[in-house]
């Protein structure tokens, strides 16, 4: 760090903060390859729970439904979001611009519950049948809102003058979109998704009121079962998780910091002629 | 061949009443709310003319660019191009192309793909586009970083590649908003000259933006200099600087020394120019003044000559002085002098010969001197 030298102070404050975040984490994972059923009790290193895993088709079927969910939801709500990004950096003056402003930034501080409850409230009022649905619904509803924060914030740092430099060479507004615009704001678009994607994955709330009888989704069957205790198998579940979550990190920021370095690489290669 | 200066020379449609403009503006105004950033301008433009619009930042040279290439709508006025109005036309369907100030590469594309972009929209088969690409890669001297995305390249490559672009679908009209902005000095000075060639070779019209007097200097046919919204006049670069209309453009393009007083003993268009301290100057070029009315000699430095004595000839307008301030730049030598009432005054002599013997030095007593028809009479 700069050649500085740590001080007792921060060395101490970041391995409590590390060991804060990650502890109950690395517990967890080596609780998962517990060999015994109670949860506390160490009694030798076994994969047997992830091998019951492979025979619980409940535990299956709810991790299937929740990946299809996050799919789609992040999918729609990036559309979504991205539009209501777009119209509202670019057509500053419609009518009602503030108050849609506004409804867009609602959600991000709403908490999940009323969220959910209202949207119960919605679906039982137009009478629509629970379940995979109106999960999916629920997800767009508020993941989009997160979208449109993300992608609004690039495109305030967008360079206007290449829509034009698109129009001034023959391409008309739509295919200057998507030939100039989107391929440019693209990274934001992804991170958008990735968010969306993600808050599918995490969500129990929203999605234990907006589901019904029909479909369940992986936290909530997670919860379910661990309000009856937590077994091993639970863990297991959640070893997965995290293994996957970490391994898309990990991609994500090599990625980045690959393109990084070969941008300031080309940018010193331009400097020097 | 004959020489790009003889051409030049004959050109000018401007004095021939028979000539249609191109490009018309019709008393153009533009606002942004309340504020006025074009102001009932007219201009007239023709065709392969490389003409330059001349004024400080903010008054309204890019406003001006931005309308004719359909990106922003005049408040009021028309403006004509080969006599057809182009209200309403949306920019992608106007036959002019716009290099822009920032260039506005797209930066996900190689230098290749920026340069077809504006051929491909015009659907033209692949075989010509990666002709015509291939052209003008060998216009701008950029065919070996066809492959190259726009953060690979330095500041003059990617002008080169703006220019490329905006030419490569031949368009009728080119519009270069300053153009050469971002360049350093030596590089600005040898595209300059290449901007011109180019314009000649290919015959096209050049509408050029920039606050910088030399380089429109330079280029330019004609020179429109604006203030405010305004354009104070449109005339070629020799008639700017030794005929401008007002202390405005006086002023703003090169150096001026403005003596001012009343008009006074008019004898056909020779006369006096009467200072406040009673001096009188004598001028041979009062057509259209009064007796009486104020008025300005503008006489540029270089007109002026300095000597530690009166010069013999009386027909010379001489001024005594002091000495008050020396530049020298090497090809020539600035002199101010600080008359009896304190008003400087800015001479400019080239040093013709090496290490003159007649050395003038701070605070020596000097005579400036200058012929009656040295400068031009302006009222306004
Ligand atoms: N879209 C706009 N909205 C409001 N004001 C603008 C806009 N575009 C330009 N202006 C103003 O108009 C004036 C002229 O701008 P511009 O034509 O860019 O000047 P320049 O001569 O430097 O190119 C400036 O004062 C600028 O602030
Ligand atoms: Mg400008």
């Amino acid at each position: 760090m700069n050649g500085r030298k740590w001080s007792r102070f921060n060395i101490v404050s970041v391995t409590l903060g590390f060991a804060f975040l990650y502890l109950p984490i690395v517990l967890l994972v080596i609780y998962s390859f517990n060999a015994s059923r109670l949860v506390t009790v160490w009694a030798g290193f076994s994969t047997k729970w992830y091998v019951a895993l492979l025979t619980d088709t409940a535990m299956q079927n709810a991790a299937w439904v929740t990946l299809r969910v996050a799919l789609i939801s992040a999918s729609v709500a990036t559309v979504l979001g991205t539009m209501a990004a777009i119209a509202l950096v670019r057509y500053t003056r419609f009518r009602g611009r503030l108050l849609f402003s506004a409804m867009i930034y609602a959600p991000l501080v709403m908490p999940d519950v009323i969220i959910g409850l209202s949207l119960l409230l919605l679906f039982v009022a137009v009478g629509l049948d629970r379940g995979f649905f109106t999960i999916v619904l629920a997800h767009i509803t508020f993941s989009m809102c997160f979208v449109a924060v993300v992608v609004q914030s690039r495109l305030l740092t967008f360079d206007r003058s290449l829509e034009e430099a698109a129009m001034d060479l023959g391409a008309p507004p739509v295919k200057t979109f998507f030939l100039i615009t989107l391929p440019i704001i693209m990274p934001a678009v992804v991170s958008g998704w990735m968010l969306a994607f993600t808050l599918s994955l995490d969500d129990l709330v929203v999605a234990s009121f907006a589901s019904g009888p029909g479909a369940t989704t992986l936290p909530m069957k997670i919860y379910s079962q661990v309000r009856l205790g937590v077994t091993p198998e639970i863990n297991a579940v959640c070893t997965i998780l995290i293994a996957i979550v970490t391994t898309g990190v990990v991609i994500a920021s090599i990625v980045n910091k690959r393109r990084e370095v070969r941008r300031l690489r080309d940018e010193q290669a331009a400097r020097r002629g | 061949m004959p020489s790009l200066g003889s051409i030049r020379r004959s050109f000018a449609p401007w004095n021939d009443a028979a000539a249609k403009p191109y490009i018309a503006f019709e008393n153009v105004t533009k606002k942004f709310g309340d504020f006025t950033a074009v102001d009932k301008l007219s201009l007239a433009i023709y065709e392969r003319e490389f003409f330059a619009l001349l004024g400080a930042s903010g008054c309204g040279k890019s406003t001006l660019l931005r309308m004719l290439a359909g990106f922003e709508e005049p408040s009021a006025g028309r403006i004509l191009l080969d006599g057809q109005d182009l209200a309403g036309i949306p920019p992608y369907r106007r036959p002019v192309n716009m290099m822009f100030q920032s260039y506005a590469l797209f930066p996900h594309m190689t230098v290749e793909q920026n340069i077809a972009f504006g051929l491909k929209q015009d659907r033209m088969p692949k075989a010509e586009i990666a002709e015509r690409v291939a052209s003008m890669l060998k216009l701008v001297r950029l065919g070996e970083f066809a492959r190259r995305k726009p953060h690979q390249l330095s500041g003059g490559q990617r002008q080169r590649v703006a220019l490329a672009r905006s030419l490569a679908k031949r368009p009728k009209v080119l519009l270069l908003d300053e153009p050469l902005g971002a360049l350093d000095k030596k590089l600005r000075e040898e595209t300059q000259f290449e901007l011109m060639d180019l314009q000649h070779e290919l015959g096209l019209t050049f509408i050029v933006v920039t606050h910088d007097q030399e380089e429109a200097m330079t280029m330019a046919d004609r020179i429109a200099i604006m203030d405010k919204g305004e354009v104070m006049q449109v005339a070629t670069p020799a008639d700017i600087y030794e005929a401008p209309a007002t202390r405005f453009v006086a002023d703003f393009v090169g150096t001026v020394n403005l003596f001012e007083g009343k008009v006074a003993d008019m004898s056909g268009d020779a006369g006096r120019i009467l200072g406040a301290d009673g001096f009188g100057l004598r001028v041979d070029n009062l057509a259209g003044a009064k007796n009486g009315a104020r008025a300005w000699f503008a006489v540029r430095p270089e007109k002026i000559a300095i000597s530690a004595v009166k010069p013999a000839d009386e027909g010379l307008n001489a001024i005594e002085g002091e000495v008050w301030d020396i530049a020298y730049l090497g090809d020539m030598t600035i002199y101010h002098v600080r008359l009896e009432d304190g008003r400087i005054v800015r001479t400019s002599s080239v040093n013709s010969r090496r290490a003159s013997d007649e050395q003038l030095t701070w605070h020596d007593r000097a005579w400036i001197s200058f012929r009656p028809d040295a400068g031009i009479v302006l009222t306004r």
